[in-house]
């Protein structure tokens, strides 16, 4: 059993939990996952280690209510436990000094990428940081971007907060205009490191490739055991089958093949609704 | 006197081998209750009144822990059923899973001397039933469970064991049994290895083995769940936290594919996936366990193998009208057991045999088809089984929804790759000595499929119980 010591709302739907798990806190790195079961006849899902604090032993995680699992998380409350938490598990993130970088993070894909521009950062990087949400109100992590990052930029789908459009949309206005033009001006990109939802991911990915920037995407395919032994999560990363969980989570974002991502990771859509349909009910007989 | 024997051996060849009691085939291909019941304890007394109590009996080095099989039978015949339990806890800690899953026919039966001119004596049948009697007593509350509660003080050394399966699980039991300190480490949330992910519960009931194991903790073995070793703690840490020696029995988790085109297609499984899904995660239950699977009506299983008659047969129990099985050779070479694949037709799989998917052809991101080739054999290979040689213009389609890829497994590499100066084979396999499972560092020792390659649950367990031995003779005496 795994003690919840602190839960926060950072907005509505989206949690962070502050986890007992000293042996999990003292090995975890930037770009690790967990993966979670909450309870018996739970499921085990992959959740991104968002912090990790080596002295008190306590790691973080979180969590945005989509489906039973997480929702069943977010009814979880300071001093309960979670049943099974596993880790560090998959790839830390390459943390080199490359120069100037971009962190891109989209909804929850920011509280991962946090703790990667934070070791970015302390390494001597020059980190750019765009981050987005759907609205305003969504925005998670925006204090915590601020500290580690040299230039933070904000973005939002209705344009209640910064820039009025999509991340992929300002970096590409970004690189443009400074990637281009007159040659002493330029500031090159060393590499551009983007975690969001996979369609953004691409979207990045996509942006970065005539500029010809690495770019390093983290994948979020269907796990079960996280270590390798059943290939649910694989995807395919230049023409050749990966299992994320351990090939990964971190690709080359040029290489890897989206559309693939996409469809499998709709593969259980009907019966995640099926069993959320079933628990949202018991929970209203309950009330 | 001597006519006397003749006579009774006589009147002993006559009872003919007890045949098992099961299930009826299409009532069993709907639940996950046991195919296989058991003995009663009039089977039982009549299948053990057929051994011969040969004086130099051949079972005993038949079988890979090497059971006391003649004293243990002799006990039966004498209804002495605990004693004969204990007799076989002396060298294996886990009967009940080995009374079930030991492919027999090719250990101790196959050597029994009373199989020259009948059929062998059903030691693996009387194994289970024993262990199982133990259980169902101590569930009736007829007895006292006599070691559940009975956790030993051990106080020698600290031993490590990485991965809970059949291998880890002896080697544990027998070093505890010598006073050691064991403890197992294991990656999933429960113990048990293939015994919980892999095999179903409709052929080893998780029931079973949670009883096994919590006699194998009542040993003194310590097992943490939830452990990935090489990534929470190294070989490293655990030397630096005073383990004296490591055993690492990871077994053969990393599933292979064929390298066809449509493989990553939504509704392919490897049978790893399949089967953990479906026993470990319990999605035979969904919606009221969370783990979903996909429940097709149509369903391909490629390979010939017990893992490949266990995804089908469970495929078959999931509601699927059609299960094809479909394996390159003919059934004469399959290497799963006689009794799984007379199990798997009983219950309407259907063989497509000397056949080769060749594609996997997809319909909007799904499994639409699987493509084939016809085979026919040529010349034995090196396995000394005759090679599949593909039909040039023989490519058929079936119509599936659902692909399972179970043509084998391999070693995961995660503990591995985190060991650097470990030696492994080109597959790899830990390079370890096959009788005391020493590796190349000095303390560490493996065994199991992580060292041989998938193999079944008997021999892992006779790894794990030589390797004790020689972690033994090593703590005692400092030689590598």
């Amino acid at each position: 059993m795994y003690k919840i010591v602190k839960k926060e709302k950072l907005v509505e739907d989206i949690d962070r939990f502050y986890i007992k798990a000293p042996l999990i806190a003292r090995k975890a790195k930037a770009g690790q996952f967990v993966v979670i079961r909450i309870n018996e006849d739970g499921e085990r899902i992959p959740l991104t280690i968002a912090d990790y604090n080596r002295s008190n032993g306590i790691i973080s995680i979180v969590s945005m209510r989509v489906g039973k699992t997480t929702t069943l998380l977010s009814s979880l409350k300071e001093s309960d436990s979670i049943l099974d938490v596993v880790g560090p598990l998959g790839n830390a993130s390459e943390i080199e000094n490359f120069g100037r970088v971009i962190c891109v993070g989209g909804g929850v894909g920011i509280p991962p990428i946090f703790p990667i521009a934070r070791e970015l950062k302390k390494i001597g990087n020059y980190v750019i940081s765009i981050i987005g949400a759907r609205s305003k109100d969504l925005l998670i992590l925006k204090e915590e971007m601020e500290d580690t990052s040299d230039e933070l930029y904000i973005c939002s789908d209705d344009g209640s907060i910064g820039y009025h459009g999509f991340v992929s949309d300002f970096l590409k206005e970004y690189l443009e205009k400074n990637l281009t033009g007159n040659a002493d001006k330029r500031k090159d990109i060393a590499r551009v490191i983007a975690i969001g939802p996979a369609l953004m991911m691409s979207a990045v990915a996509d942006v970065t490739r005539p500029f010809n920037i690495k770019t390093i995407v983290s994948l979020n395919s269907i796990m079960v055991d996280g270590t390798g032994m059943c290939g649910a999560c694989r995807v395919e990363v230049g023409g050749k089958t990966k299992f994320v969980c351990v090939n990964g989570p971190e690709f080359d974002g040029h290489q890897v093949n989206f559309e693939l991502l996409l469809s499998r990771q709709k593969i259980y859509c009907d019966q995640e609704k099926e069993c959320m349909d079933i628990y949202e009910h018991k929970c209203m007989l309950d009330k | 006197m001597t006519e006397k024997i003749n006579r009774k051996r006589q009147k002993k060849e006559k009872i003919p081998r007890v045949a098992m009691p099961e299930q009826e085939p299409e009532k069993r291909n709907k639940n996950f209750n046991e195919v296989t019941l058991g003995y009663t304890e009039e089977d039982a007394l009549r299948e053990a009144s057929r051994c011969l109590q040969c004086k130099n009996p051949e079972c005993i080095k038949g079988c890979p822990v090497e059971i006391d099989i003649k004293s243990f039978i002799k006990l039966i015949q004498e209804k002495k059923f605990d004693e004969a339990l204990k007799k076989i806890r002396e060298k294996n800690g886990l009967p009940a899973i080995c009374g079930r899953v030991c492919p027999q026919e090719d250990q101790c039966e196959k050597v029994c001397i009373l199989g020259i001119k009948d059929d062998p004596a059903a030691i693996g049948r009387l194994e289970r039933y024993v262990a199982d009697r133990e259980m169902k007593e101590i569930a009736e509350g007829i007895k006292e469970c006599a070691w559940s509660e009975v956790t030993k003080q051990c106080t020698r050394e600290k031993i490590a064991i990485i991965g809970s399966g059949p291998g880890g699980l002896t080697c544990g039991a027998e070093l505890a049994k010598l006073g050691y300190r064991v403890t197992i480490f294991e990656a999933l949330h429960e113990p048990g290895g293939v015994l919980v992910y892999g095999i179903p519960e409709f052929r080893l009931p998780k029931e079973i083995v949670k009883r096994e194991i919590d006699y194998v903790k009542s040993l003194g073995v310590k097992i943490e769940v939830n452990m990935v070793m090489g990534k929470i703690l190294t070989i490293d840490d655990l030397f630096k936290e005073g383990f004296r020696a490591i055993f690492i029995s990871t077994g053969a988790g990393l599933p292979y594919f064929m390298g066809i085109s449509g493989e990553n297609l939504n509704g392919v499984y490897s049978a790893n996936e399949y089967l953990t899904r479906s026993n470990l995660m319990k999605a035979y239950k969904f919606p009221q366990c969370d783990t979903p699977i996909i429940r097709g009506d149509k369903i391909a299983v490629v390979g010939g193998g017990n893992v490949a008659m266990d995804s089908a047969r469970v495929a078959k129990r999931l509601g699927a009208k059609h299960v094809y099985l479909i394996y390159r050779r003919s059934e004469e070479e399959m290497p799963a057991r006689n009794e799984e694949i007379k199990h798997a037709r009983e219950e309407g799989i259907e063989f497509k045999l000397l056949a080769s998917p060749v594609e996997i052809i997809g319909k909007d991101g799904w499994v639409h088809k699987i493509m084939c080739i016809k085979m026919k054999l040529g010349e034995p290979d090196d396995s000394g089984r005759r090679r599949p040689v593909p039909l040039e213009g023989s490519e058929f389609n079936i119509e599936v929804d659902v692909v399972i890829m179970a043509i084998g497994q391999g070693p995961n590499p995660l503990l591995t790759s985190t060991i650097p100066r470990l030696e492994l084979t080109r597959w790899g396999n830990i390079k370890a000595d096959p009788i005391t499972g020493k590796t190349n560092i000095e303390g560490v020792f493996a065994g199991g499929d992580i060292v041989t390659g998938a193999a079944t649950v008997i021999l892992a367990m006779g790894a794990g119980k030589s390797a004790a031995a020689a972690i033994d003779e090593y703590i005692r005496t400092s030689i590598w």
